[in-house]
């Protein structure tokens, strides 16, 4: 079916197949933050383990939800996992950067260009990951072509930021 | 089928094309298409009669004022309202609530007193009454909602025991199913209770008779009937109405205003206050008079036609793989189709998610709504989170079915593992 291929990647796909971290930890010492898209009933459950050093030891991911908010919450914590406080809230940055593109200019006439799908688009760098390479979150660009799913793929990083702020006050 | 004519071609949204195909409109439970009839009677209020309303000394004003009130006689005949001062005209079937609440529940409820609803409610008619028990400490009751979909009444005669206002909704909105309201409202008035209907559903797809519903107050909305976004009515019987406090206040709904107070007009303009949406009011008689030229019973035997077919073809082509929530019997139901695709029966594990459904109908030209439909508490009763509903009305026809049903085939392609 034309149009989809940008939005289901074979990536996406396969995190939605096979989420990563998937599950619970218990609390303390981890803490959990929970985050709902109030506009299809999307949950996602964040739970990390944050040690005195401030590196993300643990994380986890509970919930249910669309094909897109559960890849994308699964390719975040394969991305957090074992980064510090600081470069989890960087990439969260760089992420909701590339998914709100669209949402600050919905006025546009729709165009890749105009949605900023191109080289100017801002960039996630990941430095030292191990299982999740720069690729599967770029796999998340194409979801700006449909602005009711960019909270789909926004969802599980929300709540990573809940999570964090958590973290840091405990 | 049931129509003599082609009813579809009366519907210029629906000659548009999406994505390369032509459009198949199935989410009308959320909101109805406009016939041209109703699109040009607007326009032609605007171009000939427009003026503000119930103050012009002018003919123009007059003849605006005509239009208004014209348009709250058809709603009175179309519902067999007793009386044409009985229809209140607001902003949608929420503010509807919001004024039966606000208004007569401001005025009759206090700590402890109960209002009975139903876990198949829209949450224009549950949040009402949480804010009112957050304020006033009133209590809320919920009828349960059975496995098959309908309300479980095992436990009615307890639930309205000492309960002051049962408000029900005459049809789902996920289910389709339709409630026995003339059944429910003699109950509650037995019990002492005074009746409430949200008839935001059935209004546009069922013969509506409030006095043989035996209610005391029924609230609809516009624009699920192929009247335009704006306009809702609020039917009450008419010593509740003039017993009733105000509900917002200003100009329209006063006779007298002086420094130390006012004194309210009469009803219904006493609900009415500020300029109201007179263009709004003539759409909504435009289309009355439209689904009156169609005939309210042929709608709804398309409709259960339609139902019939869409299960009967469903079921057919995805067999296990679909799940229709709601009464089995096309005939005991409305035109609302809830499904969850995928998986096997029971479990949750394995199915495609509404959201994602519903984008790949999307890429086919097929609207359908994903999500919980206004509808959180009974989502929790069907165990979803959300489901995939696709929605009838008079412009729908076999080939919708037909293309809702191939479009499946592709949702099951793309996410089946």
């Amino acid at each position: 079916m034309s149009g989809l291929e940008d939005l289901y990647r074979e990536i996406i796909l396969d995190h939605y197949r096979s989420p990563r971290n998937r599950g619970e930890l218990e609390t303390p010492p981890a803490v959990r933050a929970d985050g709902f898209n109030p506009l299809c009933g999307d949950e996602i459950v964040v739970y990390i383990d944050v040690d005195d050093s401030g590196t993300i030891n643990e994380v986890a991911i509970g919930g249910q939800g669309c094909s897109i908010s559960q890849s994308s919450a699964s390719m975040m914590s394969a991305a957090i996992k074992g980064k510090t406080v600081t470069d989890a809230r960087r990439l969260i940055t760089a992420f909701k950067g590339l998914m709100s593109i669209h949402e600050t200019d919905i006025g546009g006439d729709g165009s890749e260009a105009e949605m900023g799908i191109d080289d100017q688009a801002p960039h996630i760098s990941i430095d030292n990951t191990d299982d999740v390479s720069l690729g599967d979150l770029e796999a998340l660009r194409g979801v700006v072509k449909f602005p009711v799913r960019i909270k789909c793929a926004t969802l599980g990083w929300n709540t990573l930021a809940q999570a964090l702020d958590e973290a840091s006050v405990t | 089928m049931t129509f003599p004519r082609d009813v579809k071609a009366d519907f210029p949204l629906l000659r548009q094309r999406f994505h390369d195909t032509p459009i198949v409109y199935l989410d009308s439970a959320n909101t109805s298409q406009k016939p041209q009839a109703v699109i040009d009677a607007m326009g032609c209020y605007y171009e000939t009669t427009n003026a503000n309303v119930h103050r012009g000394s002018y003919e123009l004003a007059v003849r605006a004022t005509d239009a208004l009130e014209g348009a709250r006689a058809k709603v009175a005949g179309f519902i067999n309202a007793p009386s044409t001062s009985e229809v209140v005209f607001t902003k949608n079937a929420t503010e509807g609530m919001n004024l039966l609440s606000r208004s007569w529940g401001g005025a009759n409820l206090g700590p402890g007193d109960a209002v009975v609803i139903s876990e198949m409610e829209h949450h224009a008619n549950i949040v009402p009454w949480h804010m009112l028990a957050a304020e006033k400490g009133i209590e809320l009751r919920w009828i349960p909602v059975d496995a098959a979909g309908h309300l479980d009444l095992t436990e009615l005669d307890r639930l309205l025991d000492g309960a002051k206002l049962v408000s029900l909704t005459a049809m789902s909105n996920v289910l389709g199913t339709l409630n026995d309201i003339p059944h429910l409202a003699e109950a509650a008035h037995a019990a002492g209770a005074l009746m409430a209907v949200d008839a935001s559903q059935y209004v546009p797809h069922l013969a509506t008779d409030v006095q043989a519903m035996g209610a005391d107050f029924v609230i609809f909305t516009g624009h699920k009937m192929l009247g335009p976004m704006g306009i809702g009515v609020l039917w009450a019987r008419a010593e509740l109405l003039d017993a009733m406090p105000p509900f917002l206040g200003g100009g329209e709904m006063i006779l007298q205003v002086t420094k130390e107070g006012f004194t309210t007009n009469e009803i219904p303009w006493k609900f009415e206050a500020g300029t109201p949406m007179v263009a709004e009011a003539v759409g909504l008689g435009a289309a009355i008079d439209y689904l009156n030229d169609l005939g309210m019973d042929n709608v709804r035997r398309h409709e259960v036609e339609l139902t019939a077919y869409a299960m009967r073809t469903l079921t057919e082509t995805h067999g296990d793989r679909i799940t229709i929530h709601g009464p089995s019997e096309p005939a005991e139901r409305g035109g609302v189709l809830s499904f969850v695709y995928g998986g096997d029966g029971d479990d949750c594990s394995g199915t495609v998610h509404p959201h994602d459904v519903a984008q790949v109908l999307d890429q086919a030209g097929v609207c359908v709504r994903a999500g919980h439909h206004c509808a959180k508490p009974l989502m929790g009763v069907l165990g979803a989170n959300a489901t995939t509903r696709a929605s009838l009305y008079v412009y729908n026809d076999e080939s919708d079915i037909d293309q809702l049903n191939a479009a499946l085939t592709a949702a099951d392609d793309l996410f089946s593992f």
